[in-house]
């Protein structure tokens, strides 16, 4: 296969990646740009980021981002994970094509008719937008992605480990907790962090359904954008990149980590 | 993102042993509880966005009139039926804008969508290439930017394709125009979004069609005294089929009904209908009319939804 790997094949790629990197990374540069000019170089500083947090708005969006993302991407992770069950455990029952539609649909719908129809929801079952909108907004658009993650691993799972321990005489429920949910938890995790970072990203559903008080800071960032480019803004960007690189690393390094020990247990249990 | 692709390629439902979770309540709640929700706040949803669509605007809260309410009980609400008007979508026919939206914003997707392919294929097949070792980093590489915030990749292309941005500057000092390029409140700033910000749902779907693929078929046909771009149109493309459908589908549709990018990098001169329904809600508050647009976009969209929902029972039937 090395010899395959041509030069075209390289440069593609690393033509590819240039791409996709060099404006995260011009962004990140900027933010330490002490001119006032997002585009003209004028030495380096770090007084954006200083009046980043004096910034009390942005504080307060920040604040309420991340509630609403950690709330809702754990209620996802839970909703996720009983549809991802429904979906490749239950395969005949009354509506299975209209649940996963429901749940295959959201991952294409433009956010712009999500976004208005939940809102028109709530205002029809007289809810008060706010705090509470958003993040049930963001439960009900986060699930589905949830749902996919736990989908692809419970189908490469081997049944056979649970009709184990039922033959053994494990109730049902237990042997969920005991075999199944071990086995499956890798992917709720990376679920869960996948639904708190489209919370975390989301602008065109959060504006529809959120109300005043619960800003979100993809909002705040966004009506900022609207009057320019500030390098204030490219500061509040860096450091939600940082957060969220740093996040994707852990999880990798934990992800490792885990694998390592996996193939450790087996050998050892190949010479026990 | 992973995901996608993997349910894409991927296999599943072995086929069904007796369920091995319990039977009765706790089968049927595992069910009911995730079908209850997406019921409630995915499907009744979209009944008021039609119910409301039919409705008129008004000056009060919420700005529109009631239609079908059961406040009056059953008489009323067939009383409200007869009085059920289309008003809202005859307005959408008469004004070309809404029209002209529409057919722009297919025809913006449906350009972004090949342009991504392009951009997409050569990156996906260098991945499939690679080194096995290296793979994973690489398609590590290719999901890291999209964990980043949307908005955020949009705004970092604002400062480069500035008039007086680094990429003018670029050009301006290495004397490839001497002029600035007007690229920013264009259609090719809006394209340039579109493939940047969507690239990465076209390369894992890619990548994970080329990667099962037998590459001893191509040396078999170049044995065989096949030149390599015969091989490709012959062997190659039509084996990655199904991850150039997926990858197609998983941009164009969310394209299509695409907000940000058009608002920020086309300005106000380009016209797509994520932006023409914001702008009704929030500028004019014209909730009928909103609710209309988004019923037509949604029926606009319907039949390549279908193909995605089959494309992916598609992949999962292969995948036994």
């Amino acid at each position: 296969m090395n010899s395959t790997w041509s030069r075209f094949n390289i440069s593609s790629i690393v033509l590819g990646f240039a791409f996709l990197y060099l404006p995260i990374v011009l962004l990140i540069v900027f933010s330490f740009n002490e001119s006032k000019l997002v585009t003209v170089w004028g030495g380096f500083s770090t007084k954006w980021y200083v009046s980043l947090f004096h910034n009390q708005g942005l504080m307060d969006a920040t604040w309420v981002t991340a509630r609403v993302g950690v709330i809702s991407a754990t209620v996802a992770t839970v909703l996720g994970t009983l549809a991802a069950i429904t979906l490749t455990r239950y395969t005949r029952f009354r509506g299975r094509v209209l649940f996963s539609g429901m749940v295959f649909a959201p991952l294409v719908m433009p956010e712009v008719i999500t976004g208005l129809s939940l809102l028109l929801l709530f205002v029809a079952v007289g809810l008060d937008r706010g705090f509470v909108t958003v993040t049930l907004a963001h439960i009900t658009f986060t699930m589905c992605f949830v749902a996919v993650v736990v989908q692809s691993r419970l189908v490469s799972f081997d049944r056979s480990l649970e009709e184990a321990a039922m033959d053994l005489g494990a109730p049902p429920v237990k042997t969920f907790f005991q075999i199944t949910l071990p086995v499956i938890l890798p992917a709720i995790i990376s679920g869960w962090m996948l639904a708190f970072t489209l919370s975390l990203d989301d602008l065109v559903i959060a504006s529809f359904t959120s109300g005043p008080g619960a800003t979100t800071l993809p909002m705040k960032i966004y009506s900022q954008v609207r009057l320019g480019v500030t390098p204030e803004i490219n500061a509040a960007c860096t450091i939600l990149i940082a957060v969220v690189a740093i996040g994707v690393i852990i999880a990798s390094i934990a992800n490792k980590r885990r694998e390592v020990q996996r193939q450790l247990d087996e050998q050892a249990a190949q010479r026990g | 993102m992973t995901n996608i692709a993997a349910t894409a390629s991927s296999s599943t439902e072995t086929a069904a042993v007796p369920t091995t979770l319990a039977k009765g309540f706790v089968n049927r709640l595992v069910i009911i509880i995730p079908y209850l929700w997406l019921l409630f706040l995915f499907l009744v949803p979209f009944i008021i966005v039609f119910k409301i669509s039919l409705s008129q605007t008004a000056i009060s809260m919420p700005p529109y009139t009631p239609v079908l309410d059961f406040k009056d009980g059953v008489s009323g609400f067939l009383a409200g039926f007869r009085e059920l008007n289309f008003d809202n979508y005859i307005w959408l026919t008469q004004d070309a804008l809404y029209f002209n939206a529409y057919v722009t914003s297919l025809i913006i997707a449906a350009i972004s969508t090949i342009l991504t392919l392009i951009v997409g294929y050569p990156i996906a097949y260098g991945m499939a290439r690679a080194p096995a070792t290296i793979r994973p980093t690489l398609l590590m590489l290719v999901i890291l930017p999209f964990w980043t915030s949307f908005l955020i990749r949009v705004y970092a292309w604002i400062g480069i394709l500035k008039p007086e941005g680094l990429l003018n500057q670029v050009l301006l000092a290495t004397g490839l125009v001497s002029q600035p390029l007007v690229i920013l409140n264009t259609y090719t700033a809006i394209f340039i979004g579109i493939v940047y910000s969507y690239l990465p749902f076209m390369v894992l779907p890619l990548y994970s069609s080329l990667e099962k693929m037998d590459y001893s078929l191509i040396e078999a046909a170049q044995d065989l005294g096949c030149p390599p771009t015969v091989a490709f149109w012959k062997i190659t493309f039509p084996l990655s089929l199904p991850g150039v459908v997926a990858g197609c589908l998983l941009v164009f549709i969310p394209a299509v009904g695409e907000f940000v990018i058009p608002d920020l990098l086309g300005g106000s001169q380009t016209l797509m209908i994520g932006k023409t329904l914001w702008n009704e809600f929030f500028s004019n508050r014209d909730w009928p009319v909103s609710s209309a647009v988004a019923v037509i976009l949604l029926l606009v969209l319907t039949i390549p939804i279908m193909f995605f929902q089959q494309a992916q029972a598609k992949a999962q039937e292969q995948g036994r």
